[in-house]
C-alpha cells in the first residue's frame, strides 16, 4: 500500500495533430503530497490536468488511481473514485446560490438523485455539510448569495468548496490564484495551506512565491515533457530549469 | 454559527414566495370557475376555446419542463401531441374505446418514442438538437401521413370519444372541461414538485453548466433523457385530450408549425415558470381567435407582436405581470 502512489501517470501522451502536448509523461503522486506543476504558457499543464480528471482522453499511456487503471473512465466516474478538480476558468453554477452549488455536489455522492419529490434545497444533511465547507473556504457569510454575483476571488473559493464536497482523495487545482489581487491571493494561499493538511493536491500555478511556499514537490513541464521533478529547492537550483523556464524570474 | 443561516437558505426564494404562488393560484382558480360563466349565459363556444387552451397548456407545461429547466430547445414537441391523438384514433377505429386501455398505450408509445429519439437527440447540442428533434417529428408526421388505413393525409374521424368504464361521460362538455382542467393542474403540480426535487436540481444544474455537473459526478445526459421522456408522456396526454375534443386526428397535429407554436407559448408566457406556459397558451390562442375575427391576415399582426415580446419582454407576459425579471 505504501508502495502504490495515489496517482501514477505512466507514459501519458496526447497529441493535437502534429503537436505533442503531453509527451510521454511518467509521474508518481504519493498520498499526502502537494505536487505543483510549473511551466511556461503552452507547456501542456492544463491539458495534463484535463487528462487526469477525465475531461479529455490521452492518446497513449495509463492513469492509475489507487493502483487501478482509470484511463478509460469518464470524468464523473473518476469523481466518484475521489478525483475532484477546479478549472482555470471558474466553473460554477452562476444561477444557484453558493450554498446550493455546494449542496448539489454533496447530493451527488449521497443517495440517488433520481428522486422526483421532496424539496432538495431543504435537505438539512446536504445543506449542513455544504455550509461547513463554505465556512472552511471563508464563504460562511455569503452562502445565500447567487454564485454569479460573488467576486472573482469568492468564486474561486466556492469552486474549491464544490470540489471538496465530492469528498475527493485527490484535488486538482488549475491556477487557483489566477486573476487575484494581493489580498485575495494571500487569503487563498491560507486556504490552500489548510487543505494541504488533509488532501493530496495537484496544483498548477504561475505564482512562484505561492508554489515554493506550498509545494512538497515541483514538476516542470516544457513542450509537454517533464524536464524536472524534485523538491522545490532542488528544482529552483537546477540549471536546466533555470535555463528553460525560471530564467529571469528566478533572479 | 451558521446554523441560523441554513433554514433561510434552504428555502428557495423563487418558487415558494407568496408572489410566486398568488399568480398561479388566481390563474387556475379562473380556469376552475370559468364554466360558471357559461352557466350564466356566456357563449358555450367560449368553453370550447378554454378546453383547447388547457390542452395546449398541458403541452406547453411539458415543453417548459425540458426547455425552461433543462435547456432543451425541442422543435419537435408536437410529435407527442400527435402520438397521443393517433393512439386514441387508431385504437378507436379498431373498437378499443376504453380510456383505461387507451391511456396506458398512449403513455407507453410516447415514452418509447421519447426514449429512442431523446437518446439520439441528446447526443447533440444547441442548433443540432433543434434540427434533430425537428427531423424526428417530421418523420413521425410523414409516417402518419402514410397510414392510408387511418386516413393518411386527410386524417381520421373518431366516432366515439374515449369511454370511461363503459360510460360516455367524456361526451359531456362540462365533465370533459374538468377532466382537462384536472390533467392540466396535475401536470403543473407534478412539474413544480419535480423542478425543486433532487432530480430537478440536477436538471437545472445541467442546463447551467454541464461540465461542472460532470465534475461533481453527475451524468447530465441521463437526467436530461429522463426529463425528456417525462415531458413527452405528459404532452401525449394533451394529444389524448385533443383527439377527444376534436373527435378528429390528423398529421397536422404534429407539424413543425405546431411545435413552433408550443415554443412561442412557452416563451411568450415566460420561460421556466410553468404557469407562464399556461399564460402563454391562453395568450396565443386567444390572440389567434381575436385577430382572426378582425382579418384573415391575422398573422401579419401576430408576427410583429411576437417580435416585440421577444425584444422587450425578456420574461414574457409573466415578466410584465410580476413587473420584474423574476426568474432565477
Amino acid at each position: 500500500m505504501t508502495d502504490t502512489p495515489l496517482l501514477r501517470l505512466d507514459g501519458l501522451t496526447k497529441r493535437y495533430g502534429a503537436l505533442l502536448v503531453t509527451d510521454n509523461v511518467t509521474l508518481d503522486f504519493p498520498e499526502g503530497e502537494l505536487h505543483a506543476i510549473l511551466g511556461p504558457n503552452g507547456a501542456g499543464k492544463t491539458t495534463l490536468m484535463h487528462q487526469v480528471s477525465g475531461l479529455i482522453d490521452p492518446d497513449g499511456g495509463q492513469i492509475l488511481f489507487e493502483g487501478r487503471d482509470v484511463t478509460a473512465l469518464p470524468m464523473r466516474e473518476r469523481v466518484r473514485r475521489g478525483i475532484a478538480r477546479t478549472f482555470q476558468i471558474t466553473s460554477i453554477l452562476p444561477g444557484f446560490s453558493a450554498l446550493e452549488n455546494v449542496a448539489l455536489a454533496v447530493q451527488g455522492r449521497s443517495g440517488s438523485s433520481f428522486r422526483f419529490f421532496g424539496i432538495a434545497a431543504s435537505e438539512k444533511a446536504l445543506n449542513e455539510e455544504a455550509a461547513k465547507l463554505l465556512s472552511l473556504v471563508g464563504l460562511g457569510a455569503r452562502m445565500d448569495i447567487l454564485a454569479g454575483a460573488l467576486s472573482h476571488g469568492e468564486k474561486r473559493a466556492l469552486e474549491i468548496a464544490i470540489a471538496l464536497a465530492t469528498q475527493p482523495r485527490l484535488l486538482l487545482l488549475d491556477e487557483p490564484l489566477a486573476g487575484m489581487g494581493n489580498e485575495e491571493s494571500a487569503r487563498m494561499i491560507e486556504i490552500l495551506k489548510r487543505l494541504k493538511q488533509e488532501y493530496t493536491i495537484l496544483l498548477i500555478e504561475h505564482d512562484m512565491d505561492a508554489v515554493f511556499a506550498l509545494a512538497d514537490r515541483v514538476t516542470v513541464l516544457l513542450y509537454g515533457r517533464v524536464i524536472a521533478t524534485d523538491t522545490p529547492d532542488a528544482v529552483r537550483a537546477s540549471p536546466e530549469v533555470r535555463a528553460a523556464y525560471l530564467g529571469e524570474d528566478a533572479a | 454559527m451558521n446554523e441560523a443561516v441554513i433554514p433561510s437558505a434552504a428555502l428557495p426564494k423563487g418558487p415558494f414566495g407568496l408572489r410566486r404562488n398568488l399568480l398561479p393560484a388566481v390563474l387556475f382558480l379562473a380556469f376552475a370557475l370559468a364554466p360558471l360563466a357559461v352557466a350564466f349565459g356566456a357563449d358555450p363556444f367560449f368553453q370550447s376555446i378554454l378546453i383547447r387552451i388547457m390542452i395546449f397548456a398541458i403541452a406547453a407545461i411539458s415543453l417548459d419542463l425540458i426547455l425552461g429547466f433543462g435547456g432543451m430547445v425541442s422543435l419537435g414537441h408536437a410529435a407527442f401531441i400527435g402520438i397521443g391523438a393517433y393512439a386514441v384514433g387508431i385504437l378507436a377505429s379498431h373498437g378499443i374505446e376504453e380510456a383505461h386501455v387507451q391511456l396506458p398505450i398512449t403513455l407507453a408509445v410516447a415514452s418509447l418514442f421519447a426514449l429512442v429519439t431523446g437518446a439520439i437527440s441528446l447526443r447533440t447540442k444547441g442548433v443540432y438538437f433543434i434540427m434533430i428533434t425537428l427531423a424526428f417529428a417530421q418523420m413521425i408526421m410523414f409516417f402518419a401521413t402514410s397510414l392510408s388505413a387511418y386516413g393518411g393525409d386527410d386524417g381520421l374521424t373518431i366516432w366515439t370519444r374515449s369511454q370511461v368504464f363503459g360510460s360516455d361521460i367524456l361526451g359531456n362538455r362540462t365533465i370533459f372541461y374538468y377532466v382537462t382542467f384536472a390533467v392540466m393542474l396535475g401536470c403543473y403540480l407534478l412539474c413544480r414538485a419535480m423542478v425543486v426535487s433532487r432530480f430537478g436540481r440536477v436538471l437545472r444544474g445541467s442546463k447551467e453548466n454541464p461540465v461542472r455537473m460532470e465534475a461533481i459526478g453527475f451524468s447530465p445526459y441521463r437526467f436530461q433523457l429522463a426529463a425528456y421522456v417525462i415531458a413527452g408522456m405528459m404532452c401525449s396526454l394533451a394529444g389524448f385530450l385533443l383527439a377527444n375534443q376534436a373527435e378528429f386526428v390528423s398529421p397536422a397535429y404534429m407539424s413543425w408549425q405546431r411545435s413552433g407554436e408550443l415554443l412561442i407559448m412557452v416563451i411568450l408566457g415566460g420561460l421556466g415558470s410553468l404557469h407562464g406556459a399556461v399564460i402563454g397558451a391562453a395568450a396565443l390562442l386567444l390572440l389567434e381567435e381575436g385577430l382572426a375575427g378582425f382579418t384573415e391576415h391575422w398573422k401579419i399582426i401576430l408576427g410583429p407582436l411576437l417580435v416585440l415580446v421577444a425584444l422587450f419582454l425578456r420574461q414574457g407576459i409573466l415578466g410584465l405581470l410580476t413587473g420584474k425579471k423574476n426568474n432565477d
